[in-house]
């Protein structure tokens, strides 16, 4: 566990002390306050007509239509950062040597790779935090359902779990920052928008697709739906490549 | 301390380490010594829980340096050969985070930080950013990380390389001062540093052992015999005839002028018969002295008679 710790504020350190956090945080807040801001001025538009029109201001929601819309793009944008927050976290250690220092200190797989996986989910949660004023600027003016947003939140901290187990796996492939990058970046993608198959698919998987995509189970949590089997998704994946990581890391030994 | 058995390393197709045994008691300094390429980083790698041994074992502490490797790592310090550090953290935050990885934590980290930074010189750069580090300087941080709580068994990898000569010095100075409570190994390349440092060398050349001893038992066995300068005044062909008729020598060679140089059978002394021979011919003796073989000519000797 100390173990652990040691990796986390060692991890921790170098990110907040070299510019790529500093700039990839930056653009994801540039890019959250303009959905932010164009979502709700979209609603106070609606809202104006809704003054008029009786039908549609009961279909006036401010959760459906603000920050559903923003979360889902948010998403978007996380899975198009991680690779860059999760590249350098194990390619670097063996491009630069100090895997032989890191490996060679009694530190157990474990505790380096769940040290890094949870620094990284962090510095994660940490963006998501400024994330949060949207939301209490719009409770400030507005009424807000703070259910769906919680749930919201909930299932954007387990999309960003199981984004960076996996961005993790890649860096353990290769010495290469970019290559890790680029690994991380294509399945993201194809996990996310696997889905889009369970429409077109005629084979009878159409089902099977639907339960792989990480969009689906994502869904759900915007929606303001908890459901386990969701919980159960995200946490599966997390293990999963964590524990496809140790296997990666192992091969060291084996490998020349 | 350490027990190292028919150890064996491929890595691909190419023999690195081929079936070395060595042991190290605790508390000696035991040089290792090869040309490049001759496998000491993999041995020393294979030491340190870093890399796998292809067949064979590394025990230290009795516990194996692959299937018990936590074990082992607990007890020991590697400063690997490329100096590996990480240039976003300064010199103190690396030092804390290498404490921590030790288990090393609280109060006693930090005197123990304390402690490495002085004792490698690294005072004026604690703040430093490692990346901003000249060569010299990240050698040191590599051997402070190393010499953190004091491990029982530290596996230096050459651990004078790029230091100033004042620095090795000390450095030197320090690894001797841990000798007796710690065993350390080191390779180098620099012969001087193992007649001075090191209790027993062993000579690898292409991943097997040609030779473990003392520095001085290798320099006398392996020079078979001993040589003996002289600087005489004469007829040089008269000399070198005299010399070469007097009893227990090997061979005589001129190498200078009115110098010349007497190799000796079994090791004997004759310095004593060659003075007297010298005086009785009526030539003029100027320097008479003996010359021990030295761990250069010795290791030379050893790899190239591998080549041949």
């Amino acid at each position: 566990m100390s173990g652990v710790l040691a990796v986390i504020r060692k991890e921790l350190t170098i990110y907040f002390s070299t510019a790529i956090f500093y700039i990839t945080g930056f653009f994801f807040l540039v890019l959250g306050g303009y959905f932010f801001y164009s979502n709700l001025v979209y609603y106070s538009l609606l809202s104006f007509q809704g003054g008029q029109n009786p039908q549609l201001a009961a279909l006036l929601n401010p959760h459906q239509m603000i920050f559903r819309p923003l979360f889902g793009t948010l998403a978007i944008v996380f899975i198009m950062m991680v690779p860059l927050l999760t590249m350098r976290l194990l390619a670097e250690e063996k491009r630069s040597g100090t895997a032989e220092l890191l490996f060679t200190y009694p530190l157990t797989d474990w505790a380096v790779i769940l040290g890094k996986f949870f620094s990284a989910l962090l510095v994660y949660a940490l963006l998501l935090l400024f994330t949060l004023s949207y939301a209490l600027l719009f409770a400030s003016l507005a009424k807000l359902d703070w259910g769906p947003i919680l749930s919201s939140y909930l299932g954007l901290l387990l999309l960003g779990g199981a984004c960076l187990s996996l961005g993790l796996f890649a860096s353990s492939l290769t010495e290469n920052q970019i290559i890790a990058a680029v690994i991380a970046f294509a399945l993201l993608l194809l996990i996310w928008l696997i889905g889009w198959q369970a429409e077109l698919d005629t084979s009878g998987l159409s089902g099977f697709f639907a339960a792989l995509s990480m969009l689906e189970h994502f869904e759900n949590f915007i929606k303001g739906v908890v459901d386990t089997r969701d919980l159960i998704y995200f946490l599966s994946f997390i293990l999963f490549f964590l524990f496809l990581t140790k296997r990666q890391l192992e091969s060291r030994h084996w490998r020349a | 301390m350490i027990e190292v058995q028919d150890l064996t390393k491929y890595y691909g197709a190419t023999l690195a380490v081929n079936r070395i045994s060595f042991h190290v008691a605790r508390g000696e300094i035991v040089g290792f010594l090869g040309p490049n390429g001759a496998g000491k980083t993999t041995t020393l790698k294979i030491l340190a829980g870093f890399l796998s041994p292809t067949t064979g074992t590394a025990r230290i502490n009795g516990y194996d340096c692959f299937t018990e490797s936590l074990k082992t790592r607990r007890s020991l310090g590697y400063l690997p050969e490329t100096v590996p550090l990480y240039p976003d953290l300064t010199v103190t935050q690396f030092l804390q985070f290498a404490a921590r990885a030790k288990g090393v934590d609280g109060r006693r980290a930090k005197t123990e930080i304390d402690r490495a930074i002085a004792d490698c010189g690294l005072k004026e750069v604690r703040q430093v950013l490692i990346g901003s580090l000249s060569k010299g300087y990240r050698q040191r941080v590599g051997l402070a990380q190393a010499l953190l709580n004091r491990p029982p068994l530290l596996i230096l990898d050459e651990p004078t390389i790029g230091l100033d000569p004042s620095q090795i010095v000390e450095i030197r100075q320090l690894i001797k001062e841990l000798a007796g409570e710690h065993t350390v190994i080191l390779s180098t390349h620099i012969l001087p540093e193992v007649s001075q440092l090191c209790q027993r060398v062993i000579i690898i050349n292409r991943g097997q052992i040609v030779a473990s001893d003392t520095p001085d038992n290798l320099s006398r066995q392996l020079g078979g015999g001993s040589r003996i300068s002289l600087l005489v005044k004469g007829p040089p062909a008269e000399i070198l005839a005299g010399l070469r008729t007097l009893a227990g020598v090997r061979e005589a060679a001129a190498v200078g002028e009115n110098r010349y140089l007497v190799h000796t059978q079994n090791g004997d002394d004759l310095r004593p018969q060659l003075a007297r021979l010298v005086v009785e011919r009526g030539w003029e003796l100027l320097e008479l002295k003996s010359q021990e073989f030295t761990l250069e000519e010795v290791f030379l000797n050893l790899v190239t008679e591998e080549e041949a």
